[in-house]
């Protein structure tokens, strides 16, 4: 079997469940949880807050910087073109392009990091049900051992009212 | 989550994009049409030339440049009041971010094409486009042009996708909610999102970082387009004070749009129990504090002027506070800043009509602002002897009247296949703590009105 869920329509019976299954000895990353909507104020809602996009949109901010320097200045120094007798390379004027450069690498970066740990964009939908968009929560396990099916029944039933399904 | 309520939620906003009337189909003509008319007159300028506007040796830039400034102006309404609302947490948001996110980018697309129409030979546009080239054509960073190209290229993209990042939830729920075709393409554009957790906090946290980074963007593109004046030595655009003047003009007239937009959608789709009264009294307040600002702009911008008495500011001065451009100065001091103090300032009258009259009134003292700005400096400059006017002709005034029928258009085609209100962020108002403090904010303005 690929997969055992239930679904919930609350998010107590949906926090039961998840309790459910540590209990029974699944860890934290064999517990798939999906909903229509961020659940922050419950503790399943807090998985995976931990992320680096913050330091990589200032990295990305940091790279577009220095390439736009280097843009700015080279582009100047190749052909010294005097305009109002300000330098050939004039930081000031060149503060402009410098500062939409930098911004547009930090939002860049930003975005990028999202489609990469948000996994979005990969084929195939692993663990999903269309009655989660009816707000529905699904809290599901991948590939149970066989012998252990009915306690996982069992222990879906137990959290509250839902339906559950399988995925053979 | 109470299940009747994210049931009626979702089947209200999402009625518009799965029922389609006859009203949709005779808008799409009507403004369609204008804005085939708006092509059909570029192409004839393009063929016959340049000359066929209004714009001479003297008065360069005319309506082209100021529609450009207005455009962008408006372009503010999403962007930096999304960004502005998101950070502050402000509850009362949600259902007004979308509608105001997709007024920035529509109003750039259209915006952004005003230098391409007004170059007059628009194949060789990729002049515009700063990159070391070997046709002997090197950019030159100092100047203001070459930087408006960096500004409006950053804000645009950032603003599309600051539009586009908070609808991959909704782009999964219309792949489940449609079938066929549409299901294929909207799970297309969902890119397999599924709602775990980890994706939604890479997506809060991403929206958090962008909404931090758009705002200064925001403000540099209006910054930058007033350097487009401030930075030539020219009477009337040669002022330090243009920066801010420029942003809180654009604001103004940003949140202006946003609030005729939201209220033409709210009767159009039926949206009156999600666009509140609180959504148009909380923004008629915004846009009060606006308009006292910019009046404060204003003043200082005039006197300066006056009291430095140059001799040269003195012809253009004058030209505007009693002479031939005082009947549009004085109808845009009294749009701008009489009647939005009458409907926004006395609470009784800060209703949904009351900010829509507003409202209209800032967009149209807004554009006669532009107006001014660029015309009367280019007819009185420095030396007399290269004064001129400017009288707008026939393509001119077609192209401008088409770029409002492509707002209209873009906005109708937009509603149509992307819920304008975000599903899945009225959803969270909806959980009990989010619905405290929003019934919190609804009081308290409630209590204001009475």
């Amino acid at each position: 079997m690929k997969a055992i869920y239930a679904l919930y329509l609350s998010p107590d019976s949906a926090q039961r469940a998840v309790d459910a299954l540590h209990a029974a000895g699944y860890a934290k990353h064999e517990v798939a949880i999906v909903s229509s909507e961020p659940l922050e104020e419950y503790e399943f809602g807090q998985r995976d807050r931990e992320t680096w996009m913050s330091g990589i949109a200032v990295a990305g901010g940091a790279t577009g910087l220095i390439g736009a320097y280097l843009l700015t200045s080279m582009t100047q120094l190749s052909w010294p073109l005097n305009t109002g007798g300000m330098p050939i390379v004039s930081l000031y004027a060149n503060m402009v392009p410098l500062f939409e450069m930098t911004m547009l690498g930090a939002v860049l970066a930003t975005v990028a990091t999202l489609v990469v740990t948000a996994r979005l964009g990969r084929k195939g939908i692993e663990i999903y049900d269309k009655e989660v968009s009816d707000g529905k929560i699904l809290i599901g396990v991948r590939n149970p051992p066989d012998d252990t099916i009915s306690d996982l029944e069992l222990a879906f039933g137990k959290a509250g009212p839902g339906v559950v399904k399988k995925i053979p | 989550m109470n299940p009747k309520t994210d049931k009626k939620l979702t089947d209200d906003l999402l009625h518009p994009l799965l029922h389609t009337s006859m009203k949709f189909y005779l808008a799409v003509a009507f403004f369609g049409s204008i804005v085939l008319v708006g092509f059909a007159t570029w192409a004839y300028q393009i063929v016959t030339g340049i000359g066929v506007a209004g714009i001479n040796s003297r008065v360069f830039w005319g309506f082209y440049l100021v529609n450009f400034v207005f455009w962008i102006g408006i372009s503010h309404a999403g962007t930096l009041i999304s960004a502005i609302l998101r950070l502050c947490n402000a509850t009362w948001r949600r259902p007004v971010t979308r509608c105001a996110e997709a007024i920035t980018a529509f109003a750039l697309i259209i915006g952004g094409m005003f230098p391409l129409i007004h170059l007059g030979r628009v194949w060789l546009f990729f002049w515009l486009i700063p990159y070391p080239s070997e046709r002997g054509l090197w950019p030159n960073f100092r100047s203001p042009l070459v930087w408006d190209f960096f500004a409006i290229s950053t804000y645009l993209l950032s603003s599309l996708l600051f539009l586009v990042l908070p609808m991959i939830p909704d782009f999964a729920l219309l792949r489940d909610k449609t079938t066929g075709m549409r299901s294929k393409i909207y799970g297309f554009l969902s890119m397999g999102w599924q709602g775990t957790p980890k994706q939604w906090h890479r997506l809060e946290t991403a929206m958090h970082i962008m909404a931090i980074a758009i705002i200064p963007i925001a403000i540099s593109v209006h910054t930058v387009v007033s350097f487009d004046f401030s930075m030539a030595v020219v009477p009337g655009w040669h002022s330090t004070i243009f920066g801010p003047y420029f942003v809180t003009g654009a604001i103004f007239s940003g949140i202006a749009a946003l609030i005729i937009a939201m209220a033409i959608i709210r009767r159009l789709l039926h949206l009156e129990e999600y666009l509140k009264p609180i959504h148009f009294h909380n923004l008629g307040k915004l846009l009060a504090t606006m308009s006292l600002l910019w009046i404060y702009f204003l003043f200082n911008e005039r006197l300066t002027v006056w009291y430095g008495n140059e001799s040269h500011e003195q012809g253009l001065f004058w030209s505007i506070q009693t002479g031939e451009y005082s009947p549009f100065f004085w109808t845009m001091v009294v749009v701008n800043f009489v009647i939005p103090m009458v409907f926004l300032g006395i609470r009784r009258l800060r209703t949904i009509t009351g900010t829509v009259i507003a409202s209209i009134g800032i967009v149209i003292g807004m554009w006669l602002e532009r107006f001014l700005i660029v015309i009367p400096s280019l007819s009185y400059k420095q030396l007399s002897y290269s004064w001129g006017s400017y009288t707008p002709q026939w393509p001119e005034l077609t192209i401008m009247a088409a770029t409002f029928a492509a707002m209209a258009l873009l906005y109708i085609v937009f509603c149509k296949f992307i819920p304008i209100i975000s599903i899945w962020e009225l959803r969270v108002g909806t959980h009990p703590e989010m619905k405290a403090a929003e019934s919190v904010a609804e009081a308290e303005a409630a209590g204001e009105l009475v």
